[in-house]
């Protein structure tokens, strides 16, 4: 036998593997977000689905065109940018004019991402980043809310939805409010099963508090969300508002409205539990959780919009670094609680 | 090493049992066993033991040249005593230990020393070896050795021994096992601790010594005891070994002074600081030893060989490994002497030349050698043959950056956190991993790159900052 054997390969331990991969990570998200895709298409029609194709249009042609070539995915691995797209088409407003819609995809992969230097390295959601930029530069459009179920059904696209970019595109159709701007501008308490079902005005993929939650659930099974983010947020929600409401149940929604309405499930389930951009240490996460849910009952209540989770997430999407300073773990024989 | 455990023999050693079974688990009541079975964290890799656990340890014939690197411990390296072309029989000394942090070493045949030199070794470069050429027809009977009263030696004098066997962890750390039964000055063990947990995939050494060799394992524990002035003995062993809980708990006195207790099986459960937290509930400080909690820890294989040669003198020339993995015709447990290059090892066992990978120890903290000339040293406890196809399913496809998914940090038996000090080491803050990340709190076990789904290679990061450091280190008290 050959003494030396040049097929012999030395690679360093361990030789062992577990399967999980970053790509089945990402596939995970994006098998969550397929009922809620899903139900954007029946409560609002082919418009929400034009939506989310020129989110994720805008999105994956500026990373291809703006991202080093050496850090550059093959466009049919490239989940991550798809999930990016799809998360903020699913935050927006129905009718909302496809350009624009294509202009908030690009500045969520160019703001959000690839300026900080690509996957990873973001310190601010993209998906919400892409949000925050369309909320500032279109603000009108970005509020306008349709009803359930448009003119034409599942074929309802709104000619606002075609509209010629920077032209005037001023929503022509009807419009509704959506249950927190009734709370919060009339006072008024909405059902709570539709909240659950989805049939109430509002963003493509945030009405139907049921099928978020079972996408939650399986991210949970899956262990690709944390649930100490899940449930920090949502616990600090229904706390926090509860402790309103028993003050002034006038004024403020029960915590089962508060908890179930607006982007709330939405952004617990699937914007704050981004892994890059919330804390890694398991205190930290806790911690985080619970500041989103404070902040969103701040801003709930006591700021000018009736909804807040965008910048409860972006806030504390800010205090990450900062939060892992402060909850790093204690190594093991270094004395303290574990 | 072909003995059997049964009762009979353990009746003679301890004593015909006066009550029923149940009087020793009130015996063992009396020594509180106050950790959980088990530590945080951790992981749980696919076992791949079926192939190999079953089958009784067998005894392999020489090879023609041995080759037996003088380095094989932590510490100096032992100082031959031969020259080229002297005849030396199996169980000779050929080389004296350097010092008190060093062990000799035996000769492993009987044959003529064929030459003093550099040969390969499994972790990279050259090292000063001796080669022996192995007489035709050597038999396996050692013919060099020394009786000697161990029940009444002083623990001083088991010490000094113990290092006369040459005897190191063969658990894979390969330390001089006479210094960890020297109690540092002013610490005193109340317990020494049997490590049985064999968590790393595919092996299975300990698994055998345990259910084949327990009357020495037995007689090792009782030595040690003495050597470190212990009262107690607890043998861990994890719960997918149920017939060596067996095997030994039947075997346990029934003074209640050796305790057998069942572990969880998760990986690294048999590392010691792990293992100590999950059996006593007690913590060693950071880059302290056992010994400062009261404990010290021993592989069983370790003492099982101990309790052999200790009576009779001699020293250790072989060991028991593990030879497995799909590359391999015939895997098993094998009792190999020390010295026995790889490549006849595996030539004798089938290996059919198809293999990508051969691994020195188990697959999470083993090394892949490039050279089967490398040999069985003291600390390799199996021979992993992994083919292309199992390396094609082990190997990431594709790195993908960090995204903070905190699986490492979850699975870090040190509670590091692994992801940040992999980013700390790609943009190379080695001194800032080592000064406020605890980056020599590592200990390799493996699990963070494990688990990485980007599939970052974050141990081999830890392994290159923590040698930079060093280097640094020396180049700054030379300077």
């Amino acid at each position: 036998m050959k003494r030396s054997d040049p097929r012999l390969i030395v690679r360093p331990a361990p030789f062992l593997k577990s399967a999980m991969t970053t790509q089945q990570a990402m596939l995970d998200v994006l098998y969550a977000l397929i009922p809620v895709i899903g139900v954007s298409l029946w409560c609002f029609g082919l418009g929400a689905i034009l939506v989310l194709a020129a989110t994720v249009i805008g999105a994956l042609l500026t990373e291809r065109l703006f991202s080093p070539a050496s850090q550059r995915i093959p466009l049919r691995m490239d989940v991550s940018t798809l999930v990016t797209g799809l998360l903020l088409g699913v935050t927006l407003p129905p009718a909302l004019p496809l350009w624009m819609a294509f202009v908030g995809g690009a500045a969520a992969i160019g703001l959000g991402k690839l300026v900080w230097g690509g996957l990873g390295q973001n310190l601010f959601n993209p998906a919400l980043v892409g949000r925050a930029f369309l909320m500032a530069a279109f603000p009108t459009a970005m509020t306008t809310w349709t009803p359930y179920q448009g003119p034409e059904g599942l074929f309802t696209v709104y000619s606002s939805n075609l509209a010629v970019p920077l032209m005037n595109s001023a929503f022509d159709g009807v419009t509704a409010a959506t249950p927190l701007a009734l709370i919060k501008f009339q006072h008024e308490t909405p059902p709570l099963y539709p909240l659950l079902m989805g049939n109430i005005p509002g963003s493509l993929g945030e009405t139907s508090g049921l099928l978020i939650l079972a996408g939650g659930v399986y991210l949970l099974l899956r262990q690709v969300i944390d649930w100490r983010i899940l449930m920090g947020l949502l616990g600090s929600v229904a706390i926090l508002s509860g402790s309103l409401y028993l003050l002034d149940s006038a004024h403020y929604p029960n915590p089962l409205t508060a908890l179930l309405s607006g982007g709330l499930l939405f952004g617990a389930v699937f914007m704050a539990t981004d892994p890059v951009t919330s804390p890694i240490t398991p205190k930290g996460a806790l911690f985080f959780g619970v500041g989103v849910g404070f902040l969103v009952v701040l801003i709930r209540g006591f700021g000018g919009y009736p909804e807040g989770v965008m910048y409860a997430i972006l806030l504390m999407n800010a205090a990450t670094p900062l939060i892992e300073r402060i909850t790093q773990p204690r190594a093991f024989g270094r004395g303290g609680d574990t | 090493m072909m003995f059997s455990s049964n009762n009979f023999f353990s009746r003679i050693i301890h004593g015909n049992p006066t009550g029923p079974d149940a009087d020793s688990d009130s015996m063992r009541s009396r020594l509180p066993i106050s950790g959980k079975g088990t530590f945080p964290h951790g992981i749980h890799p696919p076992a791949f033991k079926a192939q190999t656990y079953s089958k009784n340890i067998r005894r392999l014939s020489f090879a023609p040249e041995m080759i037996l690197p003088l380095s094989q411990h932590f510490g100096a390296p032992s100082k031959p005593v031969v020259r080229q072309g002297q005849e030396v029989t199996r169980g000779d000394l050929i080389a004296e230990a350097d010092g008190f942090m060093s062990v000799p070493l035996h000769a492993p045949a009987t044959g003529v020393i064929k030459k003093i030199g550099l040969m390969p070794t499994a972790r990279g470069p050259k090292t000063e070896a001796i080669v022996l050429k192995v007489h035709k027809g050597a038999n396996q009977m050692v013919l060099h050795e020394s009786q000697q009263d161990v029940n009444n030696m002083v623990p001083s004098e088991i010490v000094k021994a113990v290092q006369n066997t040459g005897m190191v962890g063969l658990g894979g750390a390969s330390f001089p096992t006479h210094v960890k039964m020297s109690v540092p000055k002013g610490h005193k063990i109340d317990t020494v601790m049997v490590n049985g947990c064999e968590c790393e995939p595919y092996l299975t050494t300990d698994h055998r010594v345990m259910l084949e060799n327990s009357l020495n394992l037995f007689a090792g524990i009782r030595l040690t005891m003495r050597a470190v002035g212990a009262a107690r003995a607890v043998i861990g062993i994890e719960d997918n070994k149920q017939d060596a809980i067996e095997t030994l708990r039947a075997a346990c006195p029934d003074d209640g002074s050796i305790t057998v207790e069942e572990m969880k099986t998760k990986y690294p459960q048999g590392a010691e600081k792990m293992m100590l937290k999950a059996l006593l509930g007690r913590e060693v400080p950071s880059g302290g030893f056992p010994s400062a909690v009261g404990v010290s820890v021993y592989n069983v294989a370790t003492l099982a060989q101990l309790g052999a040669l200790l009576p009779r003198g001699r020293g250790l020339i072989e060991r028991v490994i593990t030879v497995t993995g799909p590359g391999i015709e015939k895997p098993g447990n094998y009792l190999v002497a020390l010295g026995t290059p790889l490549g006849f090892l595996l030539e004798n066992l089938g290996y059919q030349g198809s293999a990508s990978h051969i691994i020195l120890g188990g697959p999470m903290m083993g090394v892949s050698v490039s050279s089967m000339d490398v040999p069985i040293t003291k600390g390799v406890s199996g021979i992993l043959v992994l083919t292309e196809e199992e390396e094609a399913a082990q190997i990431p496809k594709q790195v993908w950056p960090c995204i903070k998914c905190a699986e490492c940090v979850k699975a870090c038996p040190i509670h590091l956190n692994p992801s940040h000090l992999g980013m700390l080491a790609a943009q190379r803050y080695y001194q800032t991993m080592q000064d406020d990340f605890h980056l020599n709190d590592c200990f390799e076990c493996g699990c963070c790159s494990y688990v990485c789904p980007a599939g970052i290679p974050l141990v081999q990061y830890f392994r290159i900052a923590k040698a930079l450091n060093r280097e640094a280190a020396a180049s700054e008290k030379a300077n």
